[in-house]
């Protein structure tokens, strides 16, 4: 047989392959990668969600620090997989700002009383526009904010364990870039 | 009966449109609603990601389709009301993919695949025109001539 006839054996076994890669590689298909990543965060100023935790606005993620902007709500289950991790970070010193999504102020009140506040700063974004902006699709999102107010790394949906080292890597990147 | 059926199956893919985002508040102008219906149906709804959103029910879709609404009544054209939300999507938020430089293997090896087929295909017939078969032997000859023999019997 000419080598030629082991072509369509060689095609096939090119495309099983390639589906078996993305298949094994864990890679999340529901993931879409931001078109925000590098870029200044949208322009916004987010309501304050109550007495003595300050609101959320674009200006305060542009002040020379790397921040963490977390997109949360009380309907959202995932939302307290990561919470205690969000709590670490924050006892750890890095700021956490939170943008309250799409949810009413005192289910957020609720949730925030029961579970304890990480949260330096909240913003309401109770119609979600503000979450449009940022790209949001999935609650929770995560966003890595270096201190010229660009965003660096974006995580949707919980962080997980096995996410967490992904998190903390990205902080310190963030902390790098000038 | 069957035109009845037939009518019902007509007839489906209307209901289906009106269904959608009835509880919504409307554009008032009917053109300028058509249009935002026609953007509609070309953003993926995120959350579903093979629907569009203006098949989709989830929470994200809706408000995504009162945007394309407002930047409509604002006087944007479709490719305005796109670039606004690949903005802040991505081009993953158009059902169908951009081409571009990055597209190109997506857009272009499907054509590229069919023509080397085809040039393939014209190459292998035109080959087998020129080479004349080799002349046949003395049995190939007798059996040729017997089959040729029967067929003029039977006719």
């Amino acid at each position: 047989m000419r080598p030629i006839n082991f072509l369509p054996v060689a095609a096939f076994l090119l495309i099983v392959g390639a589906f078996s890669w993305y298949l094994v590689s864990g890679e999340d298909p529901r993931v879409i990668p931001s078109p925000l990543i590098d870029k200044p965060v949208p322009e916004f100023d987010l309501p304050p969600l109550e007495a003595g935790i300050p609101g959320l606005a674009s200006r305060d993620l542009a002040e020379g620090k790397v921040v963490l902007v977390n997109v949360f709500a009380s309907w959202c289950a995932p939302c307290r997989i990561e919470h205690p991790f969000l709590s670490a970070l924050a006892a750890e010193g890095v700021p956490i700002y939170g943008i309250a999504y799409k949810d009413a102020p005192e289910d957020t009140r609720a949730m925030l009383a029961e579970l304890g506040n990480p949260y330096e700063r909240i913003g309401v974004d109770r119609d979600g526009r503000v979450g449009i902006d940022l790209g949001v699709y999935g609650v929770p999102e995560t966003y890595v904010v270096s201190g010229d107010g660009r965003i660096r790394h974006k995580h949707i949906g919980p962080i997980l364990p096995a996410n967490q080292d992904e998190i903390r890597a990205a902080i310190r990147a963030a902390g790098e870039t000038p | 009966m069957r035109r009845m059926l037939i009518m019902l199956l007509l007839l489906a893919p209307l209901a289906a449109a009106a269904a959608v985002a009835v509880d919504e508040t409307q554009l008032a102008d009917p053109a300028a609603e058509a249009e935002a219906r026609a953007i509609m149906r070309e953003i993926r709804c995120l959350v579903c990601q093979n629907q569009s959103i203006e098949d989709s029910n989830a929470d994200l879709a809706r408000d995504l389709r009162q945007i394309v609404r407002q930047r409509v009544a604002a006087g944007d054209d479709a490719a305005a009301v796109k670039a606004y939300l690949v903005a802040r999507y991505g081009d993953w938020v158009l059902l169908e993919p951009p081409f571009k430089p990055a597209t190109l293997i997506l857009w272009l090896f499907p054509p590229a695949l069919f023509l080397a087929l085809v040039a393939y295909a014209l190459h292998r017939a035109r080959r087998r025109r020129l080479t004349a078969p080799p002349p046949l032997d003395e049995t190939e000859r007798a059996r040729l001539a017997r089959l040729l023999d029967k067929d003029g019997d039977a006719a």
